[in-house]
C-alpha cells in the first residue's frame, strides 16, 4: 500500500480528500436546510429541536458533530488551497486571451465562492451560535433569535447573497465529487448534473426563503 | 482574404517573447497552416526570421501542430487540429492572436513551439506493456467485449497534441494521462500492470509540474479527437483503488500457493 502521505501529496489524493470531505458537507448543508424548515410550524417545534441537538447523548452528539465539521472543512480548504497553488504555478505565463467553451461561471468562481462561503460560516457561527454580533440574543430561544435576526434587512442580505454563493458551489462541486471520486459511469453522469442541480437549488431556495419570510412577516 | 496577425515571437527557450503584429492574404480553401507558410516566404524574402510552428503530418493524425487562436486551442473548429483548420473557418478582416501552448511543464523553445517531453516521460512511466508479445495476433484470438473494444479506441485516438494541457485552466494533463492509461485499462493486455501504471503514471505527471483538474470540461472541448472526461472518472477510480490496495488482489499477501 503506498504510504497515506504519498496519496495526500498526489495531485488526485489531494483532489479526493476535496471531494470526499465535500461529501460530508453537502450531507451537513442539506440536512441543516431542512431542520430549519421546522421554523415554519412556530417556536415550539423549532425550539425542541434545538434542545434536541444540544442535549442528544447527554450533549456529546453535538460535539461529535462539530468535530466532525470542523475537520471536515479544515481539510476540504487546505486541499482546494493547495490545488489551486499547484495549478497557478503550473501556468506561470497566461493567455492574451483564453475563450471558454465547456466551463460554467459556477465552475470558474468555486474559489473566490469557497472563500465567500468561509467568511459567512465564521459570521453566522458568531451571528446564530455564540450570538457575538447578534442585536438581541437570547440562548436557547432559536425562534425569536431568528425572527430578530433576519429582520435587520443588511443581514438579510448577506444571507441571501452567501446561499447564492454556495449554491454556485454545489451546483458544480456536487457533481465534480462524483467525477473525482470516479463514481461516474457514462451511464450515470447525467444523473450527476441532475443531481447537482436538484441539491443546489433546494439548498438555495429552502434558505434563502428563511430571510425572505422573515421580511414578508410570514414568520414573526 | 486579408488578416492581421498577432503572433508571439520568441527567439529561443531563454529569451523573454513579445506579440509581433503582421498582415496576410490568403485563400478560403487554403489551411491555416499553408497560410503561415506564405507568410514565412514573405519574410524569408525580406531577410527576416521565420515564424516557428510545429507540423508533421498535416492530416490530422501525428499530434505535432498545435497553437492557440483567439483564445482556442487549435482555433475555433470543433475536433480539428490546426493542420485541418482551412481558412474559410475566418473571415475577411479578422485579426487574430496566435499563442503557443501555455503551461510550465510546456516550456516555449522558439515562437509557437513548445517541448512536449513531459509526455513522452509520462508515457514512459507506465504507458506501455512492458511483455514482449510477438506479433500482432489475430483480432479474434483473445475474446474482448464489443464496448470495451470501441471505449479502448476512443481513448487510444489520443494523438498527444497538449491541446488538454493548453485549454485547460488549470493547465493539468488529466485528459491525455486518462486517455494514455484508459485504452490500455480497457483491454486484457492491460490488466497486469493496470494498478502499476495509474500510481506510475500519476506520479510522473504530478513530477512534470502539470497543474490540477477541476472539472471544467475545457480540455474535452479543445480535443481534436473528441475523447470524453469519462477517462477522467476511470483514472480517478484507477488511481484510488491502486492507492488503497497497491495493486495486490489482497493485501499483504505477497504470494499464492501456486
Ligand atoms: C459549506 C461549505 C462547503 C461545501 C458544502 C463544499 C462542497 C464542495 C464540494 C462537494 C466540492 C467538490 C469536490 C471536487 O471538485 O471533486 C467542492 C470543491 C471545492 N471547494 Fe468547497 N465546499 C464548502 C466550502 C468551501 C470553502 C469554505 C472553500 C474555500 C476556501 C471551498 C473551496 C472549494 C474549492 C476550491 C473546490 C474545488 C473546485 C473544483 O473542483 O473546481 N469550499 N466543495
Ligand atoms: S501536423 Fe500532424 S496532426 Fe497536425
Amino acid at each position: 500500500m503506498d504510504s497515506a502521505g504519498g496519496f495526500a501529496r498526489s495531485s488526485i489524493g489531494r483532489k479526493v480528500i476535496m471531494a470526499s470531505t465535500g461529501v460530508i458537507l453537502v450531507v451537513y448543508v442539506i440536512g441543516h436546510m431542512i431542520g430549519n424548515l421546522q421554523v415554519y410550524g412556530g417556536p415550539e417545534g423549532i425550539n425542541a429541536y434545538g434542545k434536541f441537538l444540544h442535549t442528544f447523548i447527554h450533549g456529546q452528539a453535538i460535539w461529535v458533530a462539530r468535530i466532525v465539521l470542523l475537520t471536515a472543512v479544515l481539510l476540504h480548504i487546505w486541499s482546494a488551497t493547495s490545488l489551486t497553488l499547484t495549478s497557478r504555478k503550473a501556468r506561470g505565463i497566461g493567455y492574451r486571451e483564453q475563450k471558454w467553451k465547456e466551463s460554467t461561471y459556477a465552475s470558474r468562481t468555486m474559489r473566490w465562492g469557497g472563500v465567500i462561503i468561509l467568511l459567512f460560516v465564521i459570521y453566522h457561527i458568531l451571528h446564530f451560535t455564540t450570538g457575538t454580533v447578534h442585536p438581541d440574543f437570547v440562548p436557547g430561544d432559536v425562534y425569536h433569535n431568528f425572527v430578530a435576526g433576519f429582520r435587520v434587512v443588511p443581514v438579510s442580505i448577506v444571507y441571501i447573497v452567501a446561499m447564492i454563493a454556495l449554491g454556485l458551489h454545489l451546483r458544480h462541486g456536487v457533481w465534480s465529487m462524483f467525477q473525482t471520486l470516479g463514481v461516474s459511469h457514462p451511464r450515470y453522469i447525467g444523473a450527476a448534473h441532475v443531481l447537482a442541480w436538484v441539491i443546489a437549488i433546494a439548498v438555495t431556495v429552502g434558505n434563502i426563503s428563511f430571510p425572505l419570510a422573515v421580511l414578508a412577516g410570514v414568520v414573526k | 482574404m486579408k488578416l492581421t496577425l498577432r503572433i508571439w515571437r520568441q527567439k529561443d527557450a531563454k529569451s523573454k517573447g513579445a506579440f509581433v503584429t503582421y498582415t496576410a492574404e490568403a485563400d478560403e480553401e487554403m489551411s491555416f497552416l499553408e497560410m503561415l507558410d506564405v507568410v514565412n516566404e514573405g519574410l524569408i524574402q525580406r531577410g527576416e526570421e521565420p515564424i516557428a510552428f510545429d507540423h508533421d503530418c498535416r492530416e490530422g493524425i501525428c499530434g505535432t501542430c498545435g497553437f492557440v487562436i483567439n483564445g482556442r486551442a487549435h482555433g475555433p473548429r470543433e475536433r480539428t487540429t490546426v493542420c485541418q483548420l482551412h481558412m474559410r473557418s475566418f473571415q475577411d478582416g479578422d485579426t487574430l492572436t496566435l499563442e503557443p501552448w501555455r503551461a510550465d511543464a510546456f516550456p516555449v523553445l522558439k515562437d509557437l513551439v513548445v517541448d512536449r517531453g513531459a509526455f513522452d516521460r509520462i508515457i514512459a512511466a507506465g504507458g506501455f506493456i512492458a511483455s514482449a508479445i510477438g506479433g500482432a495476433p489475430d483480432a479474434n484470438a483473445i475474446p474482448i467485449r464489443k464496448e470495451n473494444a470501441d471505449l479502448s479506441m476512443d481513448a487510444a485516438a489520443c494523438i498527444g497534441c497538449g491541446a488538454c494541457v493548453a485549454a485547460c485552466p488549470n493547465a493539468a494533463a488529466m485528459l491525455f494521462v486518462s486517455a494514455k492509461m484508459g485504452h490500455l485499462a480497457m483491454l486484457p493486455q492491460g490488466q497486469p500492470e493496470r494498478m502499476d501504471r495509474a500510481r506510475a503514471m500519476v506520479a510522473q505527471m504530478d513530477a512534470e509540474g502539470f497543474g490540477t483538474c477541476t472539472n471544467h470540461g475545457e480540455c474535452e472541448a479543445a480535443c481534436p479527437k473528441a475523447i470524453r472526461m469519462e477517462f477522467i472518472g476511470r483514472m480517478n477510480a484507477d488511481y484510488v483503488k491502486a492507492s488503497l490496495t497497491g495493486g495486490r488482489r489482497a493485501a499483504g499477501s505477497e504470494g499464492g500457493s501456486g
